[in-house]
C-alpha cells in the first residue's frame, strides 16, 4: 500500500517536469504556441547551464509530500504537496483561508510539519526555526516587510548579520556590498543607500526587503503579496525584480491574489484549496478562468477536461 | 480604450512618484545627498524649515537662551567665567540622567526611577568612603556603587522584558522603592540622614574632586588640542577613506567645518574655565567633571552608533518585529539597556553627590527624572523610540542647567523655574511629535 502510494508520487513528479521537457521538444499539446511558454522555457534551458542553478534539469529544489498540519481541531493543510524548481518563479494561489500562509510558513521554519516532508535539493530536511531555514538557503519577504523605519537601508539589509571590524561594525563593507546587491538586481530608484527606510515609497521598501532577502546567497524566495498595495509603477518594478530573482536561477515562490500579476511573472502554478493542493503545473496550461475555478472550487469541473499533475487528495 | 487608461494611470503614478521623490528629499539628512557645500545647506535648511528635529533646533534655542539671560540678569553675570563653569557644573548632573534615560528612550521605553536609583548610588559611594565608618579606598566604593545601580536596572529590566511588564509602571515601583532604600542608607551609621563629603581623607577628597577638582589650565589646553587632534584625525580620515571609495559621504568642506567647530568648542571652553574665577585667590582650569561627561558621551555614543548591540537598541525602537524576524534576542537588549540606562544614572547620583559635597534626605529624585527625560526629549530624542543620540542628552541638559542657573541667578522664585522648564518641555514635545507625524503622513501618501 504505502510503496504503491510513493510510486505514483514518483510518477506524478515525473509529469511535473516531463512538462517542461517536452515543450523543449516542441511536440506537445494545444497549449504550445504561446509564446510565454517558449520564452520561459528558453530561460530554463539558459538557466541550466548556469552553475548557480543545478536544479531545473533534474529534481526541484524544494519538494514538499504529504504535508499535513493541523491546529487543534482545524486541519490546516492536509497531504499537501509543492515542487518548487530553481529558476523558476512558481506562484502559489488560494482563496482566503486556503492555507497559502500556513504553508509558507511551514517552509520557513516557523510552523512543524505534523505529517510529511521537505526535500531539499533531493535530500530530507527539518526545517525547525527561522535559522534553519536561513541556513539552507531560504528567505521569506512578509507582507508587512518587517523593515524599521528609522534604520537605513544598508542598516536594514545587514540587520541582525551585521559585519565587525575589531569588534566595530564594519560599516565600509556593509555599504559595498548593500550596494553592488542593489546594483546587481537593477534597483537603481533610491537615491541614497543611506536614506532611512521611513523616506522610501511602497514599491522601494518591497525592493530593499526582496535585496535583502537575496543578499544571502539564498536559493529560494518566498514572497508574500509583494504587490499588494503598490501602484501600477510600482508592481511593474516589483514584477522586473522578480524576473530577476529567475534569472539568477533562484527559486522564486510569489503568493498572489491578483491573477495579472501572476500570468504576467509566473512559470508555475500551483492552487490550494480548503488546505489541499487542488493543482499545480506550468502556467501554460492555465488560463485566467481556469485558475479561479480551482481557487473557488477546487477544480470540480475541471477534472474531467484536464489531466492533473499531481493531485491533493486520494 | 483600456490602453489609454493604463497609461493615465501610468502618468499618475509617475506624478505621484515626483511629488513623493520631493518629499523624501526634504526628509533626507543632507549629509548623505549633498555633494557640495551648497546643497548641504539648502538641504539643512529645507529639514529644519519642515519640522525636522536634529540637533540645530536645540543649539539655537541654547544661543536665545544665553543672550536673553546674559542681557537681563544683573551685572550680565550669566556670562561671567565663574558662572558659566558653574553652569557647566549643574547641567553636569541633567547631562549624565539625560544620557541615562536616552537608553530607555530609544526603546520606546521609559525609565522613571533613575533619579533615585542614581542617588541610592551616591549614597552608597558615600557611605563607603566615610572615614569613621567602612572606609573603603574611593575607587572600591565607586565601582560598588556602579555595580549595585547597574544589579538595579538587571532587576527592573529582567521584570520588564521576562514578565512583560509595562515598563512605566515597573519604573514608578522603582522610583517608590529606591526612594524608600536611599533614605534607609542615609540612616545606616552614626550619620543621622545627612552623609557628607566635607572632612578629612583622600578618599572623601576624590569623590569631592570629581565635580570641583579642576586640571592645572596647561595641561587642560594641551590635553584639549589631543583630543581635537584625535577627533579631527579619525573623521577625516574616516570621511576621505569614505570619499576615495566612492561611499556615501559627507563633501570634503562639511568635514573641516565639523573639525573647525569642535576645535573651537573646545578652545572656548578651556579659555573659559582657565581664567581665574575666584573672588579672592585663585581658582582656574577645567573642572574634572567635564572630561567626565565628554567620556560618558563618548563611550556611549560608540557603543550606540558603532556596535551590534546600538544597532539592535535602534532597531527595536523603531520596529521590534523587524527585530525580532532578524533574529535579535530582543530580551536581552532590552534588559542589557535598561542597566546601562541604571548604570549610567549611577555615574549622575555620583556627580550629585559630589556637587552637592553630599546626599541628603531631601533629594527630589521625581523631580529629576522628569529633568532628565524633558533633557533628552529637548535635545531631540524621540519619545516614541528608535531615534535619538547621547549627545542630545547633552544638550538637553545644558538648556535645562541653563533655565535653572539664570532663574536663579535672576532671583526668581522656583515656581517659575518649574514653569518655563515646562514651557521649553513642551515645545520640544510639539516639535518631536509634529516631525513625526509629517514624517507617518508623508508616507502614507507615498504608499
Amino acid at each position: 500500500m504505502r510503496r504503491r502510494h510513493r510510486r505514483r508520487l514518483h510518477r506524478s513528479q515525473h509529469l511535473v517536469i516531463n512538462d517542461g521537457a517536452a515543450a523543449l521538444g516542441g511536440a506537445i499539446s494545444q497549449f504550445h504556441s504561446r509564446g510565454l511558454l517558449v520564452v520561459s522555457d528558453t530561460r530554463a534551458v539558459e538557466n541550466a547551464a548556469q552553475p548557480s542553478a543545478p536544479q531545473t534539469a533534474g529534481e526541484p529544489l524544494l519538494k514538499v509530500r504529504e504535508l499535513d498540519k493541523h491546529f487543534g481541531p482545524v486541519q490546516a493543510l492536509y497531504k499537501v504537496d509543492l515542487d518548487l524548481p530553481a529558476g523558476h518563479v512558481t506562484a502559489l494561489c488560494g482563496d482566503n483561508g486556503a492555507g497559502k500562509s500556513v504553508l509558507t510558513k511551514c517552509i520557513a521554519g516557523i510552523y512543524q510539519l505534523d505529517h510529511g516532508q521537505i526535500f531539499w535539493d533531493g535530500h530530507p530536511v527539518h526545517i525547525r526555526s527561522p535559522r534553519d531555514a536561513a541556513r539552507l538557503g531560504i528567505e521569506t519577504v512578509y507582507q508587512d516587510l518587517a523593515l524599521a523605519d528609522n534604520l537605513d537601508i544598508v542598516q536594514n539589509m545587514f540587520l541582525g548579520r551585521e559585519r565587525l571590524r575589531q569588534g566595530l561594525l564594519d560599516e565600509d563593507s556593509m555599504e559595498r556590498a548593500a550596494k553592488e546587491t542593489l546594483a546587481s538586481l537593477k534597483v537603481t530608484t533610491v537615491r541614497s543607500i543611506r536614506q532611512p527606510v521611513a523616506s522610501l515609497s511602497g514599491g522601494q521598501r518591497q525592493s530593499v526587503a526582496v535585496a535583502k532577502a537575496v543578499m544571502w546567497n539564498s536559493k529560494l524566495v518566498m514572497l508574500d503579496e509583494p504587490t499588494a498595495a503598490l501602484g501600477v509603477a510600482q508592481t511593474k518594478m516589483v514584477l522586473d525584480l522578480v524576473r530577476r530573482l529567475r534569472d539568477r536561477g533562484l527559486a522564486v515562490m510569489v503568493i498572489s491574489h491578483n491573477l495579472n500579476d501572476v500570468f504576467e511573472v509566473a512559470d508555475r502554478i500551483a492552487v490550494l484549496y480548503l488546505g489541499r493542493m487542488a493543482v499545480q503545473g506550468p502556467i501554460s496550461e492555465f488560463d485566467r478562468q481556469s485558475v479561479v475555478e480551482y481557487m473557488t472550487t477546487g477544480g470540480l469541473g475541471l477534472q474531467t477536461k484536464r489531466a492533473q499533475p499531481t493531485s491533493g487528495g486520494n | 480604450m483600456a490602453r489609454a487608461e493604463v497609461a493615465a494611470d501610468q502618468l499618475d503614478a509617475n506624478v505621484n512618484a515626483e511629488a513623493a521623490a520631493e518629499a523624501a528629499a526634504l526628509e533626507l539628512p543632507p549629509g548623505i545627498v549633498a555633494q557640495t557645500l551648497g546643497e548641504y545647506l539648502r538641504g539643512s535648511f529645507a529639514r529644519i524649515k519642515s519640522g525636522q528635529s536634529g540637533v540645530l533646533p536645540v543649539i539655537l534655542g541654547l544661543l536665545i537662551i544665553t543672550a536673553i539671560f546674559g542681557a537681563i540678569s544683573p551685572r550680565n553675570v550669566f556670562l561671567s567665567p565663574g558662572n558659566i563653569v558653574n553652569l557647566f557644573q549643574q547641567s553636569a548632573v541633567f547631562m549624565v540622567l539625560a544620557m541615562a534615560e536616552g537608553f530607555a528612550l530609544l526603546l520606546g521605553e521609559i525609565d522613571l526611577s533613575v533619579g533615585y536609583v542614581g542617588a541610592v548610588g551616591g549614597v552608597i559611594a558615600v557611605q563607603l568612603v566615610q572615614p569613621t565608618t567602612t572606609h573603603w579606598p574611593w575607587w572600591a566604593a565607586i565601582v560598588a556603587a556602579l555595580l549595585c545601580c547597574a544589579l538595579i536596572g538587571a532587576l527592573q529590566g529582567s521584570l520588564i522584558t521576562v514578565l512583560r511588564l509595562p515598563s512605566f509602571v515597573v519604573t514608578l515601583s522603582g522610583l517608590l522603592i529606591f526612594n524608600g532604600v536611599m533614605l534607609i542608607l542615609l540612616l545606616l551609621g552614626p550619620f543621622s540622614g545627612i552623609l557628607s563629603l566635607v572632612g578629612q581623607g583622600p578618599d572623601l577628597q576624590v569623590l569631592y574632586n570629581l565635580m570641583w577638582g579642576t586640571i592645572d589650565p596647561v595641561v587642560s589646553w594641551i590635553a584639549m588640542a589631543v583630543v581635537v587632534a584625535v577627533l579631527a584625525l579619525i573623521l577625516w580620515l574616516g570621511d576621505s577613506r569614505r570619499r576615495r571609495s566612492g561611499l556615501v559621504a559627507p563633501p570634503a568642506s562639511l568635514t573641516i567645518i565639523k573639525i573647525a567647530m569642535i576645535a573651537a568648542v573646545g578652545i572656548v571652553v578651556v579659555a573659559i574655565c582657565d581664567i581665574n574665577r575666584a573672588n579672592t585667590g585663585t581658582l582656574e582650569g577645567v573642572p574634572y567633571v567635564i572630561p567626565i561627561v565628554l567620556a560618558v558621551l563618548g563611550a556611549w555614543t560608540v557603543l550606540l552608533q558603532q556596535t551590534k548591540f546600538g544597532r539592535y537598541v535602534y532597531a527595536i525602537g523603531g520596529n521590534p518585529e523587524a527585530a525580532r524576524r532578524a533574529g535579535i534576542n530582543l530580551r536581552s537588549v532590552r534588559t542589557w539597556a535598561f542597566v546601562l540606562c541604571s548604570f549610567t544614572a549611577g555615574i549622575a547620583g555620583l556627580l550629585y553627590a559630589s556637587l552637592l559635597s553630599g546626599v541628603s534626605n531631601n533629594f527630589s529624585g521625581g523631580q529629576y527624572v522628569l529633568y532628565a527625560v524633558a533633557a533628552a526629549v529637548i535635545g531631540g530624542t524621540s519619545l516614541f523610540g528608535g531615534r535619538g543620540k547621547p549627545l542630545h542628552g547633552v544638550l538637553g541638559g545644558l538648556v535645562i542647567g541653563a533655565i535653572y542657573n539664570g532663574m536663579y541667578l535672576m532671583d526668581y522664585p522656583v515656581q517659575w523655574e518649574f514653569i518655563v522648564t515646562g514651557v521649553v518641555l513642551m515645545l520640544a514635545v510639539t516639535i518631536d511629535s509634529l516631525s513625526r507625524r509629517g514624517a507617518t503622513s508623508g508616507s502614507v501618501a507615498r504608499v
